[in-house]
């Protein structure tokens, strides 16, 4: 996860599937079977949060991340290596949720469309004067994460998506747009209204966390 | 060329992720300089996206990868993948 301090911008530049995925999914192939837990288990994660972003409900979600896994496993032979493995795996969840969705009727075909990139909507940031930076280590004390959690799932979801690939499991642009079946622009225009939306949100309610000492440089 | 507070708003997402130009990085960071507005907008913009990606904001339901793994046991037990053909 995001390191305090990394540079946002360095963070995973693969995409082609590493060698190691490669030999474990022959290896999986030629019998070692049980070696597929071991592969799946860094896509977990990602798999449950993009599917409880689509179906909004945990249950849903966590029965069709199930669904996904075993999806992928019968169809590991199909996986080409020119995405990252975990690329190919959220598609497949991807597709899985949509599958949900559409049996539901609850999936207009235009659904995720709809909220378009061209919606009318007010992407600036909350303007502040001076910002005192907020440490990660009070998430664990403070009632902070409910905080961040609800931020982001307020997000319409074309937006949370982004924020869910991109930002938290870290993907790049070119996989999260792959992944999602988007344009790398469109990552990048959904990326920052998601930011901005977040900022916007999050930093009026946020200022309170900040710690109490007064930095050398503070200005406040 | 001088650029506006409204310019520098709309690069953050780009500029966060060092995905800009160098002509228009440079503008930016010489506005940061005498901007305060510019500079809390990046920086609590920054600070925002770093507490969300933060391991514990997102957490799997307790039991879920066990579950998870109990039902691939089953699948795996059953037979092996398809293989490739060829
Ligand atoms: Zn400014």
């Amino acid at each position: 996860m995001a390191g305090q301090g990394s540079s946002l911008g360095e963070r995973f530049r693969l995409s082609i599937a590493p060698q190691a995925d490669l030999d474990c999914i022959r290896r999986i192939l030629a019998g070692e079977k049980q070696l597929f837990h071991e592969l799946i288990r860094p896509c977990e994660k990602p798999i449950y949060f993009l599917l409880l972003s689509m179906l909004k409900n945990e249950a849903d979600a966590e029965d069709a991340a199930q669904e996904t896994a075993i999806k992928v496993y019968r169809n590991l032979h199909l996986f080409r290596g020119d995405s990252q493995f975990r690329t190919w795996v959220l598609s497949i969840a991807r597709n899985e949720g949509l599958g949900r969705l559409r049996k539901l009727g609850s999936l207009r075909e235009d659904s995720l469309d709809a909220e378009t990139d061209d919606t009318t909507g007010d992407y600036t940031p909350a303007v502040l004067t001076s910002w005192r930076e907020i440490p990660a280590e009070i998430i664990e004390r403070q009632q902070l994460g409910e905080i961040l959690r609800q931020a982001v799932q307020k997000l319409p979801e074309i937006y949370r998506n982004v924020v869910l690939l991109r930002d938290i499991e870290e993907m790049d642009i070119r996989e999260t747009a792959t992944a999602l079946a988007i344009s790398e622009a469109a990552v990048k225009v959904r990326l920052h209204r998601a930011r901005a939306m977040l900022q916007r949100d999050l930093a009026p309610k946020l200022k309170g966390f900040a710690p109490k000492r007064r930095w050398f440089w503070g200005r406040a | 060329m001088m650029i506006d507070c409204k310019h520098v708003w709309d690069h953050i997402s780009a500029y966060i992720d060092g995905d800009l130009d160098p002509v228009l990085r440079a503008e930016i960071n010489k506005h940061l300089e005498t901007c305060e507005i510019c500079s809390a907008v990046l920086d609590s913009t920054r600070n925002v996206v770093v507490l969300v990606a933060d391991d514990r904001v997102f957490e799997l339901p307790a039991g879920f990868s066990q579950r998870l793994h109990q039902r691939l046991d089953e699948e795996l037990t059953a037979g092996p993948p398809e293989q490739p053909e060829g």
